[in-house]
This record gives C-alpha cells, structure tokens and sequence, in this order.
C-alpha cells in the first residue's frame, strides 16, 4: 500500500537532480570503460570457455578444458619466469634511474630544462620506430658492436644469445620510458619542503642521510605510484618483443603477452589465448592490490 | 508546432528517407569490390595484377579488385586476424606451408566445377603434381599460381673479384656441388663481402633451409608427416655441415646479421626466380641464375608453391571464384608466368617462358625453371603449421652459436615437436 502524499511528490527532487547530473559527467568516461574495458572482459571471458577455430569457423563450448591445459601446459613455467625477470628487471631499474636522473636533474642551473627535455623525448617518440632504431643498434654488425670493435672488444650478438636478449630488450624498454618515471619524481622531488633540508643542516646530517631520511619518506607515494605504473606496464609489454627477438632465443624472451598472441594469432587457439589473457589479468590485479595493500606500511603520508 | 505534429512530421519525414535508403543499400550491393591479400608489394607484380582486374572490370563493370599487400614476415597471421575480426578478404594468397590448414579447414570455396564450366579454362591443362596440395576429396580449394623452383641467383662480379670460380664454370666442369659452392662463399666472405644468403631464412624461418638440406635427403618430417626427421643422419650431417660454413668458415652471414644479396652486398642467394625482379636495374652488375647444387645424395630441386583461394560463404564468393577463374585462365596464366612459374603443362615449355621472361636466357630457364619444376619436389607443410613452426624455430635456436652441439640440439628439435607431430 503506497502513501498517496507520495506520489504526489515530483519526480525530480532536489537529490535526483543531483544525482542525474553526476550521473550526465561521468557518462562519457563510463561509457568507454564499459565499451573497451568491461564488455571485452566479459567477452574474453565468454571465448576461455570456447574453442574457437577461426579457419574452419567452428565455435564450441568445452567448459574448463583450457582452464585444465593453463595447468598442464609445460610451456607456461617458463614463459612466466621470462615475464618475471623482464619486469623485475624493468622496475629495478626503471625506478632507479628515473630518482638517479630526477635528482641529478633538481637542480637550479642555466639549461637544465633542455636536459630535462632531452631525457624526456623518448617518451613521445613512436615505440614501433624507437624499437626498430634499436634492433639496427642491437644487430651483430649493427651500431653498439660497431663502438666496441674501436676499443677492440669483439661485442656479444645481443639478440641472439638468452642472457642479453633479455637485458637488451629491458634496456630498450627503459630507454623509453624512463622520462616519465623521472618527470613523476622530479615533481614529488620539488614538492618536499625545503625548510626540512634547512633543520637536518643545522642538525649535522650528511647529504646521504638528508636522502635517506627526509627525501624517501617525502617522495614515497611517487615511488609507489611509478611502482605500480610500471610494474602493470611491464606485464604488457608486446612490441619490443615482436620486433626485437620474437621470443627468442628459445623461449628466453617469450613473456606472457607474447605467449598469448602466439597461441591466439599465430597458431589460431583462440580459447586458450583467452584464458591466458585471464591469468594475465588475475595477476595484474593481484600485483596491484598487494601493492596498494603494501602503501600503509611502507609509504609516508604528511597528513 | 506542437509537440504532437513535430512528432507527425518526424514520422513522416522518416517514412520518405527510410525507404530511399534501403533502395539505397541494394544499389550499393550490386557494385561488388573484391581484396585479395598478397605477400608482395612488388611494383611490378601489382601493376600486372591491376592489368588483370581490369581486364575482369572490362566485362564485368559492376565489380572491382583491390589487392592488398601484407608483411610477408606475418602474412599468415595478419590474415587470420582479419579473419577472426569478421572483416576476410574475399581472395587470399595461401603459402604451401599452410596449405593443409586451409584446404581442411573448409574456410575456402571449392573451385573445381566453377573453373570446369568456364569456358576456355583447360581445367585438364593445370598438373595434378602442382594441384596435390591444394586439393580435397578431388575438390581444388586454391589454385597454385605459382610453382616456383628455389635456385641460386649470383653475383658473378663479387665471385670473379675474390678469384673462385663461378658457378656457372663449376657446372660446365661438372663440379657445381654443396662443397664448392660453400667454397666459393667462403671466398668471398674471406674478401670482405658476404658469401650466401639464404634468403627470408633469417635464423626465424628455417623451412626455407629445406632448399639447402635436401641435398643431403634429409627432410623436416616424413612423408606422412608423422614423424620429426630432425635428428635423423641426413639432417645432422646437413646441419654439421652448414654450422660450420656459418660459424667457422664465415661463408653465410651470421645471425642478427642483415644482408642484401640484390644490393649487391653477397655472392651468392637461395631464392625463387620470382625475386629476379628484384634484380638492380640501375648500377646492375653480372648476374647468374644456376640450379640448387648437387648435394651427397645427388641431385635434387625444391618448390615453393603459392596457392589462391577465395573465401568460402562470403557476400560475394561467386564473384569471386568467378576472377580466380578469370586471372588463372590460360591468358592470364601465362601473364603471370613472367614472375610465377605456372602450373599449366602447355605453358611449360622453354619458348613460352622464354616470352615472358625476357631477363632469364633460355638455358636458364630449361636448367633452373622448367628442370627444377619437373623434378622438384615442394616444401614440407603440416596441419597447424604455424605452432610447429615456432616449436622447431625455438629449439633451434640453440644451433645458431658458435660452440652448439648439434647432433644435441637436433634431437631437442624431435623431443619438442614430436607430440605435434603425432596428433
């Protein structure tokens, strides 16, 4: 039994209003997720159930079975070493380069912004072009062995062998992105009081100390930021590994987005990449709420 | 207006344009537009598959082709991409390695009674040997266009420079074998040039050894593709033998290593005579093109195929199967066969080849096309070729330094893709 008072009410109150307009400026933004992040989610999770081959155009439910092959699929283990290494290596020294130059950069001298500009470029540059120019430097006969051979050192074939083609294609993704890294840092970095710096002066500490203990604590969250920034990006690197190794030697290079475009693309399983695209999800998510989780212990907050 | 007859006026308005438009779409469907992807980019090559369609545009004006080139690196791929995004080119060049995957996979429209009910196909003309591969059930799903011996392509400046002896001497000496060729290589790699390319192989795309390896009998798979060869003797004396030209003697170019033999930059280049057109037209120097050398297991000659189908349940699949007939009709073929060897036996013969290949002398075309395509034999393909080919690729990669084990990493080779093999 309604209250007739009620209905007498108008629609739009003064709440639903409110309400509505919110609703109106977060429209366009929630549109695109659910366009190009949530329905293809749900999608890929459709297609993991399926077997779904493209040629024959054969479109087949087989429930879990590529939930069981993700288990028994010898190659994964290493794929998700080689994915572990690229991004471990990544962050370790993405992160510290980017605060390296962040520092050495804070500083108030003529020109600096041309340096600063000058590290930052490869960040705007084309990924595809930025790792073309570098498999020509990275070739055996190509432009870094080329430097060593006038000091007489005969350079190893980066791309070829399974220790440096991990750390080439590392370098490479550094290269490009660390400007990013260290415009982040350089901001949190000019954002810490100076009048700290002024009390630990006075105090005796020595410039070490000074970065030990006023500049970490204060530049944290910024760490904790490009942490993660990094780490999500990491697990999605795709191009560099095209290009340069295709995964290889072996399977050195193959991480786990080039895995899944193997299985998917190149060898038409479909169903099986999408599983593996769910697995890469899980772990993205799972890496990024344990780090959220680490925040409160690790990362200082003035407030 | 009121809110009652701007509605009125909607309908209406809708009422008019909704119809036209329909009539609209029909119109739209009778011009028909059909792709065919491509791995070649070549000028030369298009601008002959253009002369083609407009040929078929001659008499049939509604419809038009396009070819579309793609990477020849990741053709396949981008092509199975288009056709799992829904968006399949109506025509599409098919490698003889893939062959299997296509024709089984009921992907393509049959073509057999279409290309028998059009009138002057000779349908009988086209070899059941370049046919084998592309056919089903006695159903041809893609026709082999090209048919294209491997053979050896040289610069005979650089070989006469380092002081060996061309290839072309070695044949006449009867002495044109794996050894001497490697010789030769190595002659002019010692002089500061490259020696062999074996080209597109790239240390990634190793089927295209096979053109180096059957000299020694050795083959990827056996016949019925059931079991791996890799580690059999013929394939580790082949291997031993080619490491070495690699890693000790320098007469290929190493890995990573990226060199042009129509830049001029080696002696010697495996490849299809299809690539002639490659050939520098300014700045040219001395060229040859000689048969594969002979191997210890005697002679031998290899074959490319490509093969073009036309996509099965496809808006316009009948247009479509209707230019394949069109651009592979004896006219036509032998258009083509200035660049793809044709699978036509009446087109075989040394004076028709002769006429479209003017850059070829007519011994090489009876020793190198018309001999290599009598005896070859056609690159191994397999069902799920593509996920073989990266297995192989990556336990061979472990070949591709100085210090490997052969013998070892060939049997890693079988270990790994035995279980493809075998399903």
């Amino acid at each position: 039994m309604s209250d007739p008072k009620k209905q007498k009410r108008p629609f739009w109150t003064i709440a639903r209003k409110d309400a509505a307009a919110g609703y109106l400026f977060i429209a366009p933004q929630a549109l695109g997720i659910i366009t190009f992040v949530l329905i293809p989610l749900g999608l890929v999770f459709y297609y993991s159930m399926h077997e779904w081959n493209v040629l024959a155009n054969t479109f087949t439910f087989v429930g879990d079975a590529n939930y069981q092959m993700l288990l028994r699929d010898p190659n994964l283990p290493p794929v998700l070493l080689a994915s572990a290494i690229f991004s471990a290596g990544l962050v370790v020294l993405n992160l510290s380069l980017a605060l390296l130059l962040a520092v050495l950069l804070d500083q108030k001298l003529k020109g600096i912004v041309v340096f600063r500009t000058l590290f930052f470029s490869p960040v705007v540059v084309s990924l595809v072009a930025w790792t073309i120019v570098w498999s020509f430097l990275l070739q055996a006969n190509g432009g870094i062995n080329g430097i060593f051979a006038m000091f007489g050192i005969e350079g190893p074939n980066w791309l070829r062998t399974p220790t440096t083609a991990m750390i080439s294609v590392v370098v490479v993704q550094v290269f490009k992105n660390v400007g990013l890294n260290m415009i982040l840092f350089l901001a949190a970095l000019q954002g810490v009081p100076k009048e700290l710096y002024e009390a630990a002066r006075v105090d005796g500490a020595p410039a070490f100390k000074q970065f030990r203990r006023i500049t970490l604590p204060m530049i944290s969250p910024t760490i904790l930021l490009t942490s993660i920034i990094t780490i999500v990006g990491s697990l999605q690197v795709f191009a560099q590994i095209a290009i340069l190794t295709k995964g290889g030697p072996g399977v050195s290079t193959t991480v786990l987005v080039y895995y899944l475009y193997q299985q998917a693309f190149q060898f038409h399983f479909f169903g099986y990449g999408s599983t593996l695209s769910i697995l890469l999800f899980l772990i993205v998510a799972v890496l990024t709420f344990a780090q959220w989780q680490l925040r409160k212990r690790i990362v200082f907050y003035e407030n | 207006m009121t809110r009652l007859s701007m509605l009125k006026a909607t309908a209406a308005t809708a009422g008019i344009l909704l119809p036209l438009a329909w009539s609209g779409v029909s119109w739209a469907q009778d011009a028909v537009n059909l792709r065919m992807t491509i791995w070649s980019a070549n000028e030369a090559h298009l601008a002959l598959f253009n002369e083609i369609a407009e040929g078929f545009t001659a008499t049939h004006p509604n419809v038009s082709v396009t070819f579309e080139p793609l990477p020849f690196e990741n053709y396949t791929t981008t092509l199975t991409t288009q056709i799992a995004g829904g968006n399949p080119p109506d025509l599409a060049w098919i490698f003889e390695t893939s062959a299997a995957d296509f024709v089984n996979s009921g992907a393509l429209a049959p073509l057999t009674d279409a290309f028998a009910g059009t009138e002057g196909y000779e349908l009988d003309d086209v070899t059941d040997a370049a046919t084998a591969l592309w056919t089903r059930d006695g159903q041809l799903y893609a026709y082999p266009f090209s048919t294209s011996p491997f053979a050896v392509f040289v610069n005979n400046d650089l070989v006469t420079a380092a002081g060996a002896k061309t290839p072309a001497e070695l044949i006449a000496a009867g002495e044109w074998n794996w050894d001497n060729a490697l010789a030769t290589a190595k002659a002019v790699a010692d002089s500061g040039k490259d020696g062999l390319v074996i080209r597109d192989f790239n240390y990634q795309t190793w089927q295209n050894l096979t053109a180096y390896w059957r000299g020694w009998g050795a083959n990827a798979w056996s016949e019925d593709g059931k079991t791996c060869g890799f580690a059999e003797q013929p394939m580790v004396d082949a291997m031993t033998r080619l490491h070495q030209a690699i890693f000790v003697d320098g007469a290929l170019p190493g890995p990573g290593e990226n060199v042009d033999f129509f830049a001029g930059d080696a002696a010697m280049t495996i490849t299809q005579i299809s690539r002639a057109s490659l050939l520098p037209k300014e700045d040219p120097f001395a060229w040859d093109l000689v048969p594969l050398p002979e191997g210890p297991a005697g002679s031998y000659s290899v074959i490319g195929q490509a093969g073009v189908g036309a996509f099965a349940n496809r808006p316009n699949t009948d247009v479509a199967v209707e230019f394949l007939g069109y651009m592979t009709n004896p006219e036509n073929s032998q258009k083509l066969a200035q660049f793809f060897p044709p699978a036509r036996a009446s087109l075989l013969n040394a004076e028709t080849l002769g006429k479209t290949n003017p850059l070829l002398t007519p011994e090489q075309i009876e020793n190198v096309v018309i001999a290599g395509i009598s005896n070859g034999q056609v690159i191994s393909g397999h069902t799920n070729f593509a996920q073989i080919q990266q297995t192989i690729r990556a336990s061979l990669d472990g070949l591709w330094v100085a210090d490997a084990d052969v013998p070892a990493v060939l049997q890693s080779v079988c270990d790994g893709v035995a279980p493809l093999l075998a399903r």
